[in-house]
């Protein structure tokens, strides 16, 4: 690690854990001033619980945290950081749509007080605005509430390089292009060289590697919690890059071919909501299906989209088939907490657990008990409350739920997520059962294993379809060059 | 042992302990005179209060933000009307409780309408429209009192050995909500929704469907309770749904029903309605004044939900 006598911010062995999950293990990394730091990763990969750290919004659970070779792991917040003169940009836009431009400036700049301060505010950001977006057509004025998306985000950069009585030495932009186009994008990463060479340090997240490639002096890839690679831009080629934020060495244990034909019955055809061309996911009769690329990018969208699709004619999404979901989210989107564990799994089979009008108990009762030895769940009576069960136990009701009804279709969003390796290959071997019987599978996930359980995939970037892959395509590589564009 | 820890266990067991202390401290003081009579009354007026509580509890069931404010209204309304449809005449009694379960579901179904299409939250919508309905009301019946059909007024307080036999209609009708509740599909849907709605609709519930007729369902008691007080107590009262609105939720709440939703038992309704009447009486019967009255009233309600709510719900 280098570290000259220009370090600005030093990490030292830090972690953070949040409850049993380990986020940060132990990350040691500097940054000088002068420089640009492009920090690249995928999902859950920890950049952005480093970048929180940084930013004081969190606090480390473990090492020493440097700015100017000061140790500040103990009083450290937000407040410090400004004082500090280390600046964010996060994904989440941080405005108040109610304040206009000016009014916003001063939330950062208490010093700007007295009369004429929104004045003084207004010239303050809009001068910076000029010289990092020349040309822009943002009034100070305007409330921040009236502006497009892609404003707010010039607005937000430019108020995090605007400087009143500290001056600015670290800005972290956390994803700042995701909703400019081109042109904008151009002139940020240029203002952003000329920063650096002003003395200036950014730390740039982006899943855009030719950004990080043409504008960083340095990468540094995070995996799992922690740092894997740290070395000049021009060490890395998008290829190396990207091999280096996969795991490249892993062993392809591929799953037995299975004969899905093409000729079996139609079960979905669906096009997402913003996929604005004529793509659309197919899915016929026994198939297992995966969803993938990067967190958040339309997959859970596009399984509920089918969901509803199926009980409300919807434009573009044709089911034929009961569908049913497994909630990966469990707390918010599937338990019923003050519920037992046997009425948790049969909600979704009622309709065939009554007698006349009544639900009859003793179906009831045997349907629980039938799943429990089916799924292993480790209780000692389902009547007593799902809350008694671990996570693991409590997502294994959920596919109980799903399995067990008479749907067809089984649509699951990430649903793996807190189960423990033993659990998830019963679940593995199960889904298999059932597609031979017949039943069709959509499966969300994030994580790059699963994804060979699945005859074919497609992947998601911003909402839309970006890429499918079948067969021996699958693989990991190809899909996190789809989902970060490396073609761009 | 057992089986009365079970017992302690049940969510409405504080309303049953705390009504039936109440009416031994209202005995002991009046050393044992008209305790048969105190409970008779008590049966009585609790009836009407159950009525309301099952259709609110329900809609409470439906979790956080889902209550009905306009009960009072809906009960003047359906009175109203219905005492003017039936005329005093005994051959109109069952038209005009049609019609009077028909002004219910009609406010439940204005309710919802506001809730759901115009996005009104239902505290806000059920106490807007309340004052249409009660508008409404006044304006129909211009202030006159129409006596109700003679068999009405008699059933209503026909009592034999010293039970109402409303009260006793009420209980069956109590029964069958609580198996409703239990072991229907409906049931299960609205304690589903109280405890999650979007995993509720993830299951593959009908959401906005049973969230609709929960709300004409609560319309449609109140409309009873409307009918069944002006019968009661000799006409339609343009007042008399005033006291209903804070009892039909003071109720639901005394009687173990979770106020956050997601939770709910019908026999602490009775043990509930029971112990407010008594409540009052003990007070009345100690010779306090108002104001001591409505500050006592206050507080012991506020004792009963704190002990209540100390206690883990169980079926």
């Amino acid at each position: 690690m280098q570290s000259t006598d220009r370090t600005l911010v030093e990490f030292d062995g830090v972690a953070k854990s949040f409850g049993a999950v380990k986020a940060l293990a132990g990350v040691s990394l500097s940054i000088g001033a002068g420089q640009c730091l492009g920090l690249v990763g995928h999902n859950g990969a920890g950049k952005s619980t480093l970048m929180n750290i940084l930013a004081g919004t969190l606090s480390a659970s473990a090492g020493r945290f440097l700015v100017s070779g000061e140790d500040v792991s103990e009083r450290y917040g937000v407040t410090a950081a400004n004082r500090l003169g280390i600046r964010c940009v996060f994904q989440e836009l941080s405005l108040c749509p109610n304040r206009s431009v000016a009014e916003n400036a001063r939330i950062m700049h208490p010093s700007l007080k007295g009369i004429c301060w929104r004045r003084r505010a207004a010239t303050l950001i809009g001068g910076m605005l000029d010289t990092i977006f020349p040309g822009h057509d943002i009034d100070p004025s305007q409330l921040v509430g009236d502006l497009s998306i892609a404003r707010r985000q010039m607005v937000e950069i430019a108020r995090a390089f605007s400087a009143t009585d500290t001056p600015v030495r670290l800005v972290i932009l956390d994803e700042p292009t995701s909703s400019l186009d081109g042109v904008l994008a151009g002139q940020l990463l240029a203002f952003v060289r000329d920063f650096v060479a002003g003395g200036g340090a950014v730390i740039l997240i982006s899943h855009l590697l030719n950004e990080i490639l043409t504008t960083a002096d340095r990468v540094v890839v995070m995996r799992d919690g922690g740092v894997v690679a740290d070395r000049p831009a021009s060490g890395f080629t998008q290829i190396t890059l990207v091999e280096s934020m996969g795991s490249v060495a892993q062993e392809q244990a591929r799953r037995e071919q299975r004969s899905a034909s093409l000729t079996a019955e139609l079960k979905i055809s669906a096009a997402p909501a913003m996929q604005g061309d004529a793509t659309t996911l197919v899915a016929r009769r026994g198939e297992v299906i995966g969803l993938a690329g990067l967190g958040g990018h339309g997959q859970t969208e596009m399984l509920v989209r089918i969901f509803q699709g199926q009980r409300k004619a919807q434009a573009g999404i044709t089911v034929s088939g009961n569908t049913a979901m497994v909630a990966g989210d469990r707390q918010s989107d599937g338990l019923f907490p003050l519920w037992s564990i046997c009425e948790n799994a049969t909600i979704g089979s009622l309709a065939r657990l009554t007698r006349g009008w009544l639900i009859d108990p003793r179906a009831e009762t045997r349907m629980g008990e039938e799943w429990k030895q089916k799924i292993g769940i480790r209780t000692p009576d389902m009547a007593n409350p799902i809350l008694s069960l671990s996570g693991g136990n409590q997502q294994k009701v959920l596919f109980a739920r799903a399995l067990g009804s008479d749907a067809d279709i089984i649509l699951m969003d990430d649903p793996m997520r807190g189960v423990d390796i033993g659990t998830k290959q019963e679940v593995y071997g199960m889904l298999r059962q059932e597609a031979a019987a017949g039943r069709t599978f959509i499966w969300y996930t994030t994580e790059m294993d699963e994804l060979k359980h699945c005859d074919r995939v497609y992947v998601f970037r911003n909402g839309r379809i970006v890429d499918e892959l079948s067969g021996d395509s699958i693989s990991g590589e190809r899909v996190l060059h789809s989902s970060f564009e490396t073609a761009a | 042992m057992t089986a009365l820890r079970h017992l302690l266990r049940k969510p409405w067991i504080g309303a049953y302990a705390g009504a039936l202390a109440i009416w031994l401290a209202t005995v002991a003081f009046t050393e044992g005179q008209g305790g048969g009579g105190v409970l008779t009354a008590a049966l009585s007026f609790a009836t009407f209060s159950v009525l309301v509580a099952i259709g609110q509890m329900y809609v409470i069931t439906l979790g956080p933000g889902n209550v009905d404010l306009s009960i009072p209204a809906t009960m003047t309304l359906a009175g109203a009307v219905s005492m003017k449809v039936m005329d005093g005449n005994n051959a109109m009694i069952v038209p005009g409780l049609a019609i009077a379960l028909g002004c219910g579901a009609g406010v439940g179904v204005f309710n919802y309408g506001l809730i759901r299409l115009l996005r009104i939250p239902p505290i806000i919508a059920t106490l807007s429209s309340s004052f249409l309905f009660l508008s409404a009301a006044i304006s129909y019946s211009r202030g006159l009192r129409i006596k109700p059909p003679p068999l009405l007024a008699d059933f209503t307080t026909w009592i034999v050995w010293g039970v109402p036999v409303l009260a006793v209609a009420g209980m069956v009708l109590t029964f069958v909500m609580s198996v409703i509740l239990h072991r229907t599909i409906f049931g299960r849907t609205v304690t589903a929704i109280g405890q999650n709605a979007r995993a509720a609709r993830l299951a593959g519930l009908p959401v906005d469907r049973v969230r609709f007729a929960t709300y004409v369902m609560c319309g449609m008691f109140a409309g009873l309770t409307g009918y069944l007080v002006s019968g009661f107590s000799g006409g339609a009262a343009l007042n008399m749904g005033a006291e209903y609105l804070l009892a039909s939720i003071a109720v639901v709440v005394i009687g173990g029903t979770s106020v956050a939703g997601g939770f709910a038992n019908l026999p602490g309704l009775w043990g509930a309605a029971m112990l407010l009447f008594l409540l009052v009486t003990m007070l009345n019967t100690y010779g306090f004044g108002a104001g001591i009255r409505m500050v006592l009233t206050g507080v012991i309600i506020i004792a009963v939900i704190a002990v209540a709510s100390g206690r883990r719900p169980s079926g």
